[in-house]
C-alpha cells in the first residue's frame, strides 16, 4: 500500500512536472517566436516612453516585448545662449537642441503627441526617419500654436534615426535647431555597455559672426549660402566641456548616439585619441570595425562604440577641423583610472628640430575692411565679463577653462610665473603668437600659439580677466598699453 | 433645452450692440498684385479699400464683450471657439497685460462678429497681404532686404504681444503693426491651403511654389510670405492663439 501510494506519488509528480515542462516551452515559443517581418509583431501593454536631454539617453530596452509606446514632446521656442554673451532664439523639441532622445524597439507602436506650446508664434510639424508613412509623420502631425496633434506608427527598421521639423520654411526650421534622435532597437536589445551618450551636430547662422555679444538673428542668406558661424555639438559651443564634459572609467566601453541635424554640413566625426572599435555605419545594420573618422550626413546618424584604454582627456570634433576649432564643434570625454604605459607612454624625451626655421603662424587680419564700432567695457566689472567671454571662446580650447592648460601640450594661465612676470610679452604673445621653448611653473613647454586677430580693447579685456583670475597678480591691462606693444 | 439656447444665441448673434471704437481708418487705394500662391500670369486685383490703422487692443475687446456678453470667456458656444478663448483672461472682464496691447487668443469667428458690430468686416487675405507689402517708403517692398530681414527677427522674436500697439512702424499706407506685433485673422485664412508638409506641397500644387521663385536665394520675401501662409493653414476659425489678433477693414463707399 505504502508503495502504491509512492508510485501515485511519483506518477503524479510526474505529470505534473510534465506539465510545467510543458507550459514553460509554451511560454518560451512566445517570447522567442521569430517574426520574418517586423509588422508582425504583436504589441502587448500600455507604456509611457522615457525622453532624455541631450547629452542622456534613457534606459535601454533590454528584454521587453513589443508594446504601444506613448510619446509626448513640446516644442517650445525659446531663448538660450549660443556662446558666452550670445544669445540665440532656439526652436525646440522639448526645450533642448537636439530635442529630446526617443527610445524604442522594432515593434513598438508609438503613439506619438505633439504639442505646441501656446506661446508659440510659428505652427510646426514632425518628420521621424524611422516612420514608414508619407512624410514621416509631418503631413499628420502639423499643428498649430496652441494645439495637439496625435498620430501613430509602428516601427519596423532597427536603426538610429533623425527626426525634424518639416514646416515651410523646411531650412529655418532645422537651422534653428528642430531636430533630435529616436533609436529603434533590435529584438533583444543592443548589447549591454558601460556609458551611453547622446551627442547631435548642427550648424548654425547668425547675423553676426563668431561671438559677436547680444541677441543674434538668424541669417538666412548666410544659411542659403553655407556660410555658417557656429557648428557644435547639442545646440551650443561648450554643450560638453570643462564641468559638463562626458565621463568614463578606464576599461568601459563607451556606446555614442551621434547624430547630425545639419541644415546644411556633413560632419567628419572623430574622436582625438580613440579609435572606434565599432561603427554601426550611418545608423543602420552595417558594422565596420577599427575606424578613425566616420561621416555623418546631414539628416543621418551613426553609432559608435569605443573602450577608453587610458586615462585624460579625449576631445570629440568635426574633423574639418577649423569647425572644431573656431567654430565650437568641440566635446570633451573625460576618462578616469589607471596609467597603462604600454598602450600610451606619455612623452619620452623631447628635442629640437625645426629644419624649416621657427615661422611664426599668423591668423589672416581684417585688411581694409571697415570694422564695425565695437563694444567698449565702460566699466572694471563690465571689463571682467567680455573678457571672460572673448576667453571662453577664444582660449579655452588650449588653456582650458580655469587656466590650468595641459600639461606637456599648453601651458598654464593659473598662478603662472612666466604670465606674471613680464605684462608687455604677455601682449605681444597675444599680439604677434609665440613659438619655442619656454619654462612655465617649472616645466618645459615647446609648442606654438598662433598670433590672434583681436582689437586693442579685446586684448585689454581677456588679458585683464586673465590677470584677474586663479591667483595671479591683478594686473589691469588697458587698450593704450596693448597699443604701445602694438606699435613696437 | 440646449438647442434652443443655441437657436437663441444663434439669433442673438445675428445682433450687436454698434458702438464705434478706435475706428481710425486709412484708404488703401488697391491695385494689382502676385501673390505667393499665384502663377506667373495671375495677377490679383484688389479695389479700394478702408483699413484701421490699429489692430484691436484689449481694452476695445472688453468694451465689445460688455456690450455683447455671448461673446464672454464663460458664455462663449464651444461652436465659436475653443477652451483657448480668451485663455489668459482673468475672468470674464478682467484681461492680462496692457489695456493698449493687442488683444489675442480670440477665434475667427469673434473676431469677425467684432467687426461686424463696427460696421466693418475683417479683410480678405490678398487685401492683408496687399496692405502689408507696404514699408515706412514704398506700397510694395518685397524686393527690399531690410524689409523681409525686419519680418523674419520678428518671427523669431518671443512674446510680442505684450507689446502695446502702435509702436511698430508706420507704413507707406498710414498702417501700423502688420510686421513686427501679432499674426492677423484674414476674412478667408484658409482659402490657400498648406499642408504643413511643405515639402509634399511642392509637389501637389506647384502653383504655390511658382517655379524658380521659391528656390532663387534673393527671394527672402518667399521665406516670410510661407510663414504667415503656413500659420493660417494651421488654424481653424474655432481655434485661439497666443500671438493671433486681428484688426478691421471696410469697402470704400462710393
Amino acid at each position: 500500500m505504502k508503495l502504491n501510494l509512492k508510485k501515485i506519488f511519483v506518477t503524479k509528480m510526474l505529470v505534473g512536472l510534465c506539465t510545467i515542462a510543458f507550459l514553460s516551452s509554451c511560454v518560451n515559443d512566445q517570447s522567442d517566436k521569430k517574426y520574418n517581418d517586423t509588422v508582425d509583431i504583436p504589441v502587448n501593454q500600455e507604456m509611457t516612453a522615457e525622453l532624455t536631454s541631450p547629452p542622456f539617453v534613457p534606459t535601454p530596452i533590454g528584454k521587453r516585448m513589443a508594446k504601444k509606446l506613448i510619446v509626448d514632446l513640446e516644442i517650445q521656442e525659446r531663448e538660450g545662449e549660443m556662446t558666452s554673451g550670445v544669445k540665440y532664439v532656439y526652436w525646440t523639441f522639448g526645450g533642448t537642441v537636439p530635442g529630446s532622445f526617443i527610445r524604442t524597439r522594432v515593434g513598438d507602436e508609438v503613439e506619438f503627441h505633439l504639442k505646441n506650446h501656446p506661446d508659440n508664434k510659428l505652427p510646426h510639424n514632425i518628420d521621424l526617419h524611422a516612420v514608414n508613412g508619407p512624410g514621416g509623420g509631418a503631413e499628420s502631425s502639423f499643428v498649430a500654436p496652441g494645439h495637439e496633434k496625435v498620430f501613430s506608427f509602428k516601427v519596423l527598421n532597427p536603426g538610429l534615426y533623425v527626426y525634424h521639423c518639416a514646416t515651410a520654411p523646411v531650412g529655418m526650421h532645422i537651422a534653428n535647431g528642430m531636430y533630435g534622435l529616436i533609436l529603434v532597437e533590435p529584438e533583444g536589445g543592443l548589447a549591454p555597455v558601460d556609458k551611453e551618450y547622446y551627442i547631435m551636430q548642427g550648424d548654425f547662422y547668425t547675423e553676426g559672426s563668431y561671438g559677436d555679444r547680444g541677441l543674434q538673428a538668424f541669417d538666412m542668406q548666410k544659411a542659403i549660402d553655407e556660410k555658417a558661424d557656429y557648428v557644435v555639438f547639442n545646440g551650443h559651443v561648450g554643450a560638453m566641456t570643462g564641468d559638463n564634459a562626458l565621463t568614463a572609467k578606464v576599461g568601459e566601453t563607451v556606446r555614442l548616439f551621434v547624430g547630425n541635424g545639419g541644415p546644411n554640413l556633413v560632419s567628419s566625426f572623430h574622436v582625438i585619441g580613440e579609435i572606434f572599435d565599432k561603427v554601426h555605419v550611418e545608423g543602420g545594420s552595417l558594422i565596420n570595425d577599427n575606424v578613425q573618422t566616420t561621416l555623418i550626413p546631414a539628416g543621418g546618424a551613426a553609432i559608435v562604440e569605443f573602450r577608453v584604454d587610458v586615462p585624460g582627456t579625449f576631445i570629440l570634433v568635426d574633423h574639418s577641423i577649423f569647425r572644431a576649432f573656431n567654430k565650437g564643434a568641440l566635446a570633451m570625454l573625460k576618462v578616469e583610472g589607471e596609467e597603462n604605459k604600454t598602450i600610451y607612454s606619455g612623452e619620452i624625451r623631447d628635442g629640437i628640430y625645426l629644419p624649416e626655421g621657427g615661422v611664426i603662424q599668423s591668423m589672416p587680419t581684417a585688411g581694409n575692411k571697415t570694422v564695425k564700432e565695437e563694444i567698449k567695457a565702460l566699466s572694471f566689472e563690465e571689463k571682467m565679463q567680455f573678457g571672460k567671454d572673448k576667453y571662453m571662446a577664444t582660449c579655452l580650447a588650449c588653456h582650458q577653462a580655469n587656466g590650468q592648460g595641459i600639461e606637456g601640450a599648453f601651458p598654464p594661465l593659473a598662478k603662472a610665473d612666466y604670465l606674471n612676470a613680464d605684462v608687455n610679452r604677455a601682449i605681444d604673445i597675444v599680439l604677434h603668437g609665440k613659438t619655442g621653448e619656454i619654462t612655465v611653473n617649472g616645466k618645459n613647454y615647446n609648442s606654438v600659439m598662433t598670433a590672434q586677430a583681436l582689437s586693442d580693447e579685446e586684448v585689454s579685456n581677456v588679458l585683464t580677466y586673465v590677470y584677474n583670475s586663479w591667483g595671479n597678480s591683478k594686473k589691469e591691462v588697458t587698450p593704450e598699453m596693448v597699443k604701445a606693444v602694438r606699435n613696437q | 433645452m440646449k438647442i434652443y439656447s443655441t437657436a437663441l444665441f444663434l439669433l442673438l448673434s445675428l445682433f450687436c450692440e454698434v458702438t464705434a471704437q478706435n475706428d481710425k481708418m486709412v484708404l488703401v487705394k488697391g491695385g494689382v498684385y502676385l501673390p505667393l500662391y499665384g502663377a506667373e500670369d495671375k495677377v490679383v486685383k484688389i479695389e479700394p479699400f478702408k483699413m484701421d490703422v490699429l489692430p484691436v487692443s484689449n481694452s476695445d475687446y472688453l468694451k465689445f464683450v460688455q456690450e455683447n456678453p455671448q461673446w464672454k470667456k464663460s458664455n462663449i458656444k464651444r461652436l465659436f471657439a475653443d477652451e483657448s478663448y480668451l485663455t489668459k483672461w482673468k475672468n470674464d472682464e478682467t484681461f492680462i497685460g496692457l489695456p493698449n496691447a493687442p488683444v489675442t487668443t480670440v477665434s475667427w469667428f469673434a473676431a469677425k462678429k467684432y467687426c461686424e458690430c463696427q460696421g466693418k468686416r475683417l479683410p480678405t487675405m490678398d487685401e492683408w497681404e496687399f496692405a502689408a507689402m507696404a514699408n515706412e517708403d514704398v506700397p510694395d517692398a518685397r524686393e527690399i532686404e531690410t524689409y523681409n530681414q525686419y519680418i523674419l527677427g520678428w518671427y523669431e522674436t518671443p512674446k510680442t504681444y505684450n507689446n502695446p500697439i502702435g509702436e511698430t512702424f508706420k507704413n507707406y499706407w498710414g498702417i501700423y503693426d502688420l510686421h513686427g506685433l501679432v499674426w492677423e485673422w484674414t476674412l478667408d485664412f484658409n482659402s490657400v491651403l498648406i499642408s504643413g508638409e511643405s515639402r509634399k506641397d511642392v509637389d501637389k500644387d506647384s502653383n504655390l511654389f511658382c517655379g524658380s521663385a521659391a528656390i532663387g536665394a534673393s527671394d527672402l520675401m518667399n521665406y516670410a510670405a510661407f510663414m504667415r501662409y503656413a500659420f493660417r493653414g494651421s488654424m481653424k476659425a474655432r481655434y485661439s492663439s497666443q500671438n493671433l489678433g486681428f484688426r478691421c477693414a471696410k469697402d470704400v463707399e462710393n
